[in-house]
């Protein structure tokens, strides 16, 4: 630890993007650690061990968004902590009206169900776009792997689901039936001599036929992001709806990218408003058309306005907002 | 073949029972199992071809519970 000196010091650039939150006692912050994906090395972890002990309280407290956060730290020390915690490449995160830390699973690297690699895209988003300031409210990410979307993707104001569209080479299949049998949707059905028949407008790309296939027969015709925009929760939560399918995970970046463009614009003059109810005065076509000029080949041809979830408590929604 | 019966056991114990078992056979030996209904035949199936073993048929019993057929993998 560095001496202090009886005046503070603090570099106010170590609080541009925010991290660091005012509590309830005097001179106390709880500071916010940066960690997209939820992924932590053991050896960084060891670090905010040390730091914690030295300048926070007696425990950390694990946000719902992945982050470690770090309880009771004076604010003379804020720098102190940064640093130290920079040795480790160890960063801050944010809070306000900018892009947050990216939430996602685990992933496919070893989680079986995984479909696509959410790490990677949690890094990669966090890497271009964290912190930049949305001019209206804060904006959230999320990465699922597969259908099952552990994160909640659809909460957030960009959610991201990992997805497979199966095909079946019908000679490699043997009919054993274990795909008919493994389809939770009902999207395969038993056809002539029990060979699988695949009603696609069922399937919600989960690829578990593909993953039971004991001969290879199902196989994956495409896959990528199923992609959700304008979902939050809180007071007045909303449900994302559908804007694009099978988006290619290296156009990940430039689609939140598109997203945040048409936010920063539309909202202009509505106060603090998340993207959700951006999207439900303006109606969900413009973005709609903004984003398929720039992605033709992914963006639906339709959509509807991100979903209002009755809590049947306040009178918010009836106000017109 | 050997025929290993893991009826009334849940997941994950079923699969981690078929891998104990797997273990008293050789590579490329026929081994059956027998599979409830439900979860077990969803999820023991498709975890065993991951370990890497050679699925061979799959079969509803009148009685509602599942014959895997499969092949030992490697090692």
């Amino acid at each position: 630890m560095t001496e202090q000196s009886e005046k503070s010091h603090i570099d106010l650039n170590q609080l541009k993007a925010g991290g660091f939150i005012k509590e309830r006692g005097k001179d106390l912050f709880s500071v916010r650690l940066r960690v997209p994906g939820g992924r932590m090395a053991v050896s960084r972890l060891k670090k905010i061990v040390e730091v914690a002990e030295k300048y926070g309280g007696e425990f950390v407290h694990l946000s719902v968004r992945q982050s470690i956060e770090l309880v009771h730290v004076d604010f003379k020390h804020i720098n102190d902590v940064a640093e130290e915690l920079g040795d480790a490449r160890q960063k801050v995160a944010s809070c306000g009206a900018r892009v947050r830390v990216p939430v996602a699973c685990g992933g496919c690297e070893y989680n079986p169900n995984g479909l696509v690699d959410t790490q990677k895209s949690a890094l990669e988003a966090d890497a271009k776009l964290f912190g930049i300031e949305t001019g209206h409210h804060k904006f959230k990410v999320a990465f699922a792997g597969c259908p099952a979307d552990c994160p909640k993707s659809a909460t957030n104001d960009v959610g991201f689901q990992g997805a497979v569209l199966p095909a079946l080479d019908r000679e490699a299949c043997i009919g054993c039936g274990l795909c008919i049998k493994t389809c939770t949707v009902g999207a395969i059905i038993k056809g002539e001599n029990d060979t699988p028949v695949f009603a696609s407008e069922r399937c919600i790309y989960c690829g578990d036929c593909i993953k039971v296939c004991p001969g290879e027969a199902w196989k994956a015709e495409k896959s990528g992001y199923t992609v959700h925009i304008g979902g939050k929760w809180g007071r007045n939560p909303l449900v994302g709806t559908l804007f694009a399918t099978f988006l290619p995970e290296e156009k990940v970046v430039d689609f939140i990218s598109a997203v945040l463009a048409w936010y920063r614009k539309n909202a202009e003059g509505l106060g603090r408003i998340r993207l959700g109810d951006v999207i439900i005065r303006k109606g969900a076509e413009g973005l709609l058309g903004d984003l398929r000029a720039k992605f033709p080949e992914y963006v639906v041809d339709k959509t509807i306005p991100p979903q209002i979830i009755d809590r049947q408590i306040g009178k918010f929604r009836e106000k017109g907002r | 073949m050997h025929t290993v019966d893991l009826r009334g056991i849940c997941c994950p114990a079923n699969f981690v029972r078929a891998k104990l078992a797997l273990e008293e056979f050789e590579t490329e030996e026929d081994v059956r199992f027998l599979l409830d209904d439900g979860e077990a035949v969803k999820n023991v199936p498709r975890s065993l071809k991951a370990e890497g073993h050679q699925l061979l048929s799959l079969k509803e019993t009148p009685e509602g519970y599942f014959i895997l057929d499969l092949k030992k993998g490697e090692d």
